[in-house]
């Protein structure tokens, strides 16, 4: 059997994933499985550092960042091990520059490509496509992210529920901040409406792990996004991901460029870079006529579904011209075309 | 239609919370753990809660757990013959009471033919109570549960039990082999999983209603179908149902009320919303003398994240202003009866009323 990556989902701070993955890893020792504790942040709780206790820790690696020190996982170290489960907390973190790798997640594979299990934590707000939905939520951009498709290969998705009602009595008492930090949390982040939300959104994307693992992927839909250097390129991206992915349908992105040699753009190549990350097939087209090759490029790939972004604001000379938004609804009367919301505050 | 009804902004469901909050005032809080199977650790979490109450301070019993309950130095209140003795409750009166085993059904002739019943009475008393259920228990999931278990429940909860409760709790675990057949067992986990967030969209929505927040976010996804005499009224609908099922989230239909239809697009226009009533969508007819404005309102009012409208036969078009004009949910556009291109359409195109006639829109 491949090595097992299973993720405590949590919706917040303190909802208590930590402790529940290091309870469950209790049990594994009992039961005499090898398990190692490979990275674990206490945030000085006292009961989850209480349920540490008789396992064993591979220390961190210090790495020398602009004159500070920081700590990381020794991925190395824990594949020299190699243990049959390894402890990693907090999956969606990014790891300070000059590590192995960017994300911690990429650490993760290597341990599960080393034939190493692994247990490990995360907060639905990191997972990249619900990215814009939680700044619209919360107000807040969230900045490590992990890739859906890292989260649905997990072998298990577990919800890791509390009352918005219980964590904000937790960190009335103390127990998540300390006491000066606690207030201004229950102001922000920790209002009620923002952790409801939250919580919903967790709950609903643990259920979809869990109708994924029992369907098999029937794909019968092809989206196909519009990229642009626009920054707004970004929400259609993670957007338009979400929905393939909820309609088991395939995902592709298109970029047309004017020139006939296209100049690199760098927001253009971060944006298909970005998609790149996501596991979307991109791909770039030269041509003058941009809705025209659009629609081409999606009848030619069988596409069902073409999703835009809204055009931007216009000066008013342009006022009177058309939008390609405008005239690729013109042209492909034929597809399906989503013209997608800017999320906004 | 798969998708749930819509909760929202109802006068029903208004009246309901008032009721509710009317209710509320002297009762007990009531806290429910919902699980999906019988040893995933509802009562561990429940009896643990209890426990972590009792050391800071309030006073906790037990008022019903199963047979093999782990001793406990929780005072215990036994039932007589396995029902609540409510009387011995109320004349201890402790501040918060836990019990097991919530769709218990008592035998006959006692005084309540539901334990739920007794926990109602309890919490009548001003007495909180801390509760765990399965969700093959709730009645309205009964039949759900039927089909892939094949076995049906004979007591339940009702599940405006859970709607009622003060908080619910989820109690996850993926399914293992000791507990039986993983894959019904995934398929009763998704149930509970999905009902609970149903619950917890309400809290949200009771929240924003009593702070008087007006907000144009969700977690959920809500698509409106907006119907018109031209657009392929089944392809929309169909995928409409689709999405909503696949995303767990709502499916709204809506016509604006046009009076300057001529008698074939109105005829057209009829059978289409007979069309989404026959598929069991509730259909909303919006009045308003701007196709655009009405149908913009709406759909901030309702939430919407994704509206589903049928591709303009012209151009200059009223959409054109409604593409502009919806900023914050998606617009889908869908290709009219027999003009999806082969490619394109997600079923084999028909014949129909495709025409190049000035469009509805």
């Amino acid at each position: 059997m491949p090595p097992h990556l299973k993720i405590y989902l949590g919706y917040a701070a303190g909802v208590g994933k930590t402790y529940r993955m290091l309870e469950e890893a209790q049990a594994l020792r009992a039961q005499g499985t090898d398990i190692v504790i490979a990275y674990f942040e206490p945030h000085g709780r006292q009961e989850t550092i209480a349920k540490t206790e008789g396992l064993e820790l591979i220390p961190r690696r210090v790495i020398s960042y602009g004159g500070s020190q920081f700590e990381e996982m020794d991925t190395e170290a824990v594949i020299l091990r190699k243990p049959a489960i390894a402890i990693v907390d907090e999956f969606a973190h990014s790891n300070v520059p000059g590590s192995r790798n960017t994300k911690r997640w990429q650490d993760v594979h290597e341990l599960l490509a080393a034939g190493i299990g692994v247990l490990t934590t995360m907060n639905v707000q990191h997972l990249e496509s619900l990215n814009d939905q939680v700044w619209q939520v919360t107000g807040i951009r969230v900045r490590e992210t992990v890739p859906d498709w890292v989260v649905d290969e997990a072998a298990e998705v577990v919800l890791v529920d509390l009352t918005p009602r219980a964590l904000r009595n937790r960190i009335e008492r103390g127990v998540v901040y300390a006491p000066e930090k606690a207030h201004r949390a229950l102001d922000n982040f920790f209002a009620e409406a923002n952790l409801t939300a939250l919580r919903e959104l967790a709950i609903r994307h643990t259920a979809h792990e869990v109708e994924e693992k029992l369907q098999e992927p029937r794909r019968e839909e092809r989206i196909l996004i519009c990229l642009t250097g626009r920054p707004a390129s970004a929400n259609l991206i993670r957007r338009g991901k979400r929905l393939a992915d909820y309609l088991r349908a395939d995902c592709l992105a298109v970029h047309v460029s004017k020139a006939p040699e296209p100049a690199p753009d760098e927001a253009i190549e971060r944006h298909l870079s970005f998609a790149r990350n996501l596991r979307i097939q991109t791909h770039v087209v030269n041509n003058e006529d941009v809705p025209r090759t659009i629609a081409d490029f999606a009848r030619a790939h069988r596409v069902t579904q073409i999703f835009m972004g809204r055009s931007g604001a216009r000066p008013w000379w342009k006022r009177f011209s058309e939008t390609i938004v405008q005239q690729v609804v013109r042209q492909a009367r034929d597809i399906q075309i989503t013209i997608v919301a800017e999320r906004r505050r | 239609m798969a998708a749930p009804l819509d909760h929202r902004r109802n006068p029903d469901e208004l009246l309901r919370r008032v009721q509710a909050e009317e209710r509320r005032e002297g009762r007990g809080r009531l806290k429910i753990f919902l699980g999906y199977a019988p040893r995933v650790g509802k009562s561990r979490r429940m009896f643990d809660e209890g426990r972590r109450r009792k050391q800071r301070g309030q006073d906790v019993v037990i008022a019903a757990a199963q047979p093999d309950l782990p001793p406990t130095d929780l005072e215990v209140i036994p039932p007589v013959d396995g029902v609540i003795d409510l009387p011995a409750i109320f004349r201890r009166h402790p501040e918060v009471c836990l019990i097991d085993q919530l769709s218990f059904h008592n035998p006959p002739a006692s005084r309540n033919p539901e334990r739920w019943q007794d926990v109602e009475e309890i919490l009548n008393q001003g007495i909180h109570v801390i509760t765990a259920v399965n969700v093959q228990y709730i009645e309205e999931q009964r039949a759900a549960v039927e089909r892939f278990t094949g076995k049906r429940s004979l007591s339940s909860v009702p599940e405006k039990f859970l709607h009622e409760a003060d908080e619910i709790e989820v109690v996850d675990a993926p399914p293992d082999l000791t507990m039986g057949d993983t894959r019904i067992l995934a398929e009763l986990r998704e149930l509970a999983l999905l009902l609970a967030a149903d619950v917890v969209d309400r809290q949200l929505q009771e929240y924003l209603d009593s702070h008087g927040v007006s907000a144009s976010w969700g977690a959920q996804e809500r698509i409106l179908v907006c119907l018109t005499p031209r657009s392929d009224a089944r392809a929309m609908l169909e995928s409409g149902q689709r999405n909503a099922r696949r995303f767990h989230g709502a499916l709204l239909v809506a016509y604006v009320e046009q009076s300057n239809l001529d008698p074939a697009d109105r005829k057209r226009l009829e059978e289409h919303v007979k069309l989404a009533s026959d598929l069991g969508a509730e259909v909303y007819t919006l009045k308003g003398q701007n196709f655009v404005e009405t149908l913009l309102d709406f759909a901030h009012k309702q939430r919407i994240t994704q509206l589903f409208l049928g591709h303009s036969q012209r151009d200059r078009s009223p959409l054109e202003k409604l593409i502009e004009a919806a900023e914050d949910f998606d617009v889908r556009l869908f290709p009219h009866v027999g003009q999806a291109s082969a490619c394109s359409s997600e079923r084999s195109s028909e014949v129909g009323a495709g025409s190049d006639r000035g469009s509805d829109l």
